[in-house]
């Protein structure tokens, strides 16, 4: 464990978890005339901030680390929501609008018994399986072809942009049988906890920083493996990688795969605190922003990959509650000015501004 | 990561390679690690050469790239090899690897192993080890990673997740460390070297694999003439362990390393033999050295 991170990267990580596992907890605990009180309709904001920072960790891996730029992991974040969404509707089932068996829109469409692929998510844990394998199903087959092909650089970022546009459309139609552009929502309950008790909601978001904190800690045992540092040799010579005896289609394919997982883990999270999924979640315009997020924080440091989640979610909040027209412009001038200014993100500022060499980072003890 | 440049110590501080604080290889190590070298198919060599090309013929977009190429390596052998450009010296070593497919013709490593039906990385664990023109490094790796990566091993994605050095691994980085000069420079990221620094760690990186045979494309463009002479020395002494084919314009390098020397010409063999039979050889000064004289 001790080879994962130097001191200093363990201090950090250590400050991360007591402010996401205590501090905000005990904020949110003070009485409510406190100035430092936190309000409890922060707390799945902060759960949802969570989430994308796990989409933001799995986007480094793939990019930071291996070089391969994904304008399509909407589509797996989506697709976790999804399988999760389902299981929340299944879990209402009667207590809808039309207190029938089936979920509203399908009483609304006039449909009269389930479609064979909703069998199974009244489980919570056949729901759970499903959103960490469907993405993960999709994610093989496409990376299988497309890296076999050697596909590389601008056009997989192009067919990936296409992948999600593509399952976006499909979702929009209502034939489908997931709700349509609605979407599904209305959410009731989650085993058996009621979703609007800011107790649960409180415990999601609990679990949503948990699991973020365990996912970097798996990712940063990933990075430090030789299997981490042939990613990086990918990334940096992949041709002289396979005259090393390396065959990168297999290596390219796993931390794929695995991203696409992460994903719709951080989907399943993201959907019983959100209250809602539908395929907006998978525009292109979307995975988009999660590149930007990677980008601003700092590629291949997986803690950008956090903080720059943390940051442009921040500012989105900020700017659509003060500003909702300047957002968009707010985005693309933030994207521009990292490009520009800082390619190496605001981990890579701060590494400048420390004035000391970054640590020669993956030197070895 | 653009980590700022680290200083480089100078080679000669450092006379015994001690980098590390790790134990010597124990019994069990040692037996894993020569198992592995020793589990590795043995081309049949018994007739001499290593390598056979046969018959090769390449054409991209109706440019005969490779015309009935036909070429023997023998077991130990440093071979150079000379050619104007075009002359399909490149398309020949593509050929080798598995990066290029010929139309017609045969490839044999040793008597037995057909290269043309295998993959690149499999060609690469077979024990043939290629040098790029342009010096390609992980640059984002420290020298040690560097070497780290290439060295014979495993190199599948499931095991790598878990892989640990052993004593024995470590002592043929810092082996190989002092055989290419870098001694002193592990903990250096690699994108940070020196462009003769870099093809050191190149060669390096071949070294790692234990290969039978090694495809060296231009190792001495860009270097200083010092460099040049100690590439040259390191050249000739890794032949006899290893075969080593060199591909190069040098000529005053060709002579200086070179025992046997093989003139391609418009994707053939033109002549081949020691450097002054080539050199008084008229069809080779007409197509070839008659330019330059």
């Amino acid at each position: 464990m001790r080879s994962l991170h130097t001191p200093r990267g363990w201090a950090v990580f250590a400050a991360l978890a007591a402010t996401l596992l205590a501090g905000v907890p005990l904020l949110n605990a003070l009485p409510a005339d406190s100035a430092l009180h936190l309000p409890d309709y922060l707390i799945p904001l902060i759960g949802k901030f969570c989430c994308y920072a796990l989409v933001a960790l799995a986007m480094d891996l793939i990019w930071g680390y291996t070089g391969i730029l994904s304008l399509g992991h909407g589509a797996f974040f989506a697709l976790g929501g999804y399988a999760m969404g389902m299981h929340l509707m299944r879990a209402m089932a009667g207590e809808g609008v039309y207190r029938s068996e089936l979920p509203d829109f399908m009483v609304f469409l006039n449909w009269k018994e389930l479609p064979w692929f909703w069998h199974g998510f009244e489980h919570f844990g056949f729901a759970l399986l499903m959103a960490l394998l469907l993405p993960a199903l999709l994610a093989f087959v496409f990376g299988w072809f497309a890296f076999r092909s050697r596909i590389k650089g601008v056009y997989f970022s192009i067919i990936t942009q296409a992948l999600t546009f593509a399952l976006m459309l499909l979702f929009f139609r209502n034939e489908t049988g997931f709700g349509g552009n609605n979407g599904l929502t209305d959410f009731k309950r989650l085993l058996g906890f009621a979703l609007a008790d800011p107790a649960v909601k409180l415990g999601l978001y609990l679990l949503s920083a948990a699991t973020l904190l365990g996912v970097y800690l798996l990712a940063r045992a990933i990075v430090r493996s030789k299997f981490g540092r042939v990613l990086t040799a990918i990334r940096d010579a992949e041709s002289r990688t396979m005259f090393c005896g390396y065959e990168p289609l297999y290596y390219k394919l796993a931390v794929w795969t695995l991203s696409a997982v992460l994903c719709g883990l951080a989907g399943a999270l993201y959907v019983p605190q959100v209250g809602i999924i539908n395929p907006s979640e998978m525009a292109p315009t979307q995975s988009i922003e999660m590149a930007v997020w990677v980008a601003v924080g700092g590629r291949g440091t997986l803690i950008g990959a956090i903080t720059g989640a943390a940051v442009v979610n921040g500012l989105k909040s900020w700017f659509t509650a003060a500003a909702p027209d300047l957002w968009l412009y707010a985005l693309g001038g933030l994207f521009i000015g990292v490009t520009l200014f800082l390619p190496e993100g605001l981990t890579g500022l701060a590494a400048r501004l420390r004035r000391r060499p970054a640590p020669l980072a993956e030197a070895r003890p | 990561m653009n980590a700022p440049r680290p200083k480089l110590e100078p080679l000669e501080r450092h006379p015994l390679f001690v980098p590390y604080d790790v134990p010597l290889a124990t019994a069990a190590e040692r037996e894993v690690f020569a198992a592995d070298v020793r589990d590795r198919p043995v081309p049949d060599v018994s007739h001499g050469p290593i390598l056979y090309l046969e018959g090769v013929s390449v054409s991209f977009d109706g440019f005969r790239a490779l015309n009935e190429l036909s070429l023997y390596i023998d077991d130990g052998e440093l071979r150079c090899i000379i050619g104007p450009n075009g002359a399909g010296k490149t398309t020949m070593m593509d050929v080798i690897t598995g990066k290029t497919r010929p139309d017609v013709g045969q490839v044999f490593f040793g008597q037995t192993t057909n290269l043309l039906e295998l993959r690149e990385a499999e060609i690469a664990q077979l024990g043939i080890g290629r040098k790029f023109q342009k010096p390609t490094v992980f640059q984002g790796h420290s020298v040690f990673e560097n070497l780290e990566l290439a060295m014979k091993a495993d190199k599948r994605a499931r095991t790598s997740l878990f892989a640990r050095l052993s004593g024995e691994q470590r002592d043929r980085i810092a082996e190989v460390l002092a055989t290419v000069g870098l001694l002193g420079c592990e903990a250096t990221l690699a994108g940070t070297l020196s462009h003769g620094q870099k093809q050191w760690l190149e060669i390096g990186m071949l070294l790692m694999q234990d290969p039978r045979l090694l495809l060296v494309d231009e190792p001495v463009a860009g270097m200083t003439e010092q460099e040049t002479e100690q590439t040259a020395a390191l050249l000739t002494s890794l032949a006899g362990r290893h075969s080593v084919v060199v591909v190069e314009h040098d000529m005053a390098f060709v002579r200086s390393i070179a025992r046997k020397v093989t003139v391609l010409h418009e994707g053939h063999v033109l002549a081949e033999g020691d450097m002054d039979a080539i050199q008084a050889d008229p069809k080779v000064i007409e197509v070839y050295l008659g330019e330059g004289a």
